[in-house]
């Protein structure tokens, strides 16, 4: 029933820079079009364009704020393209780095 | 437990820590500790305790399930989603003291019933990108 699912991602992402611009927020998070238009390569239009197939796969949430939007990626929308476990592999490792950082901050 | 009988995998991470096990336990079971290291929470270590971690992309629902202070701890860790299949999983927590601190093990163990496993790296020119995109989200919080 999700077979349309992993399509949707894979066509989204297919196009280079949209995989670029979907890189970028989950590399920077949460972005205005504006932001992400100047180092595009692209026009506005073109970066919306592409935003909107992002939004559509699901890969990425906008949210108005004034007269700019906001978009933000959606790391979860990724979960039938990676194994659950090579994802937490890397989260885990990562928590212990912290863990281990708590630790050496911490009173006895 | 029995419906993970069927592909349960597994995530085991575990390392030689310089601290002694009840000082690591503090971390595992304070909210204010866990916080700083995981995610937002309002863990008990208390079994059958409901307990939720919250970061900005979600949150996972837990439930205790077990607790030996100072040496084990383990509770489930489900992710649910609206459009897709989530994530069913325990996390189970393993202190060991040594001659110069704790071995800390941390196993999840879980299953996706849909996994569609063939995707991955079966498209020429994903496996880079699924490479970058583990990087970026092992730096997440």
């Amino acid at each position: 029933m999700h077979a349309a699912v992993p399509d949707a991602l894979f066509k989204s992402l297919a196009d280079p820079t949209r995989r670029a611009l979907f890189e970028r927020l989950c590399r920077e998070g949460e972005q205005t079009v504006a932001a992400l238009t100047a180092r595009a390569g692209v026009s506005q239009p073109a970066v919306s364009k592409h935003l909107a197939v992002l939004k559509q796969a699901g890969l990425v949430r906008n949210r108005h704020e004034g007269r700019q939007t906001h978009y933000s990626a959606q790391l979860a929308a990724l979960a039938p393209l990676i194994d659950w476990t090579s994802l937490m592999h890397g989260f885990w490792q990562s928590r212990f780095d912290d863990l281990e950082d708590l630790l050496n901050r911490m009173d006895q | 437990m029995n419906e993970m009988s069927a592909e349960t995998l597994s995530v085991v991470v575990e390392r030689e820590i310089p601290h002694p096990p009840e000082k690591i336990w503090r971390a595992l079971t304070q909210p204010h500790l866990i916080e700083e290291w995981l995610m937002k929470t309002d863990f008990k270590p208390v079994v059958d305790h409901r307990f939720n971690l919250r970061a900005d992309w979600g949150a996972v629902d837990c439930q205790v399930l077990a607790v030996e202070p100072n040496k084990a701890l383990s509770y489930t860790w489900n992710v649910t989603r609206d459009d897709m299949a989530g994530l069913k999983s325990v996390v189970t927590w393993t202190l060991t003291p040594t001659s110069t601190g704790t071995h800390l093990r941390m196993e999840q163990s879980g299953f996706r019933s849909d996994q569609p496993r063939y995707y991955q790296g079966a498209k020429y020119g994903w496996q880079k990108f699924l490479a970058n995109l583990e990087q970026v989200l092992a730096r997440l919080d």
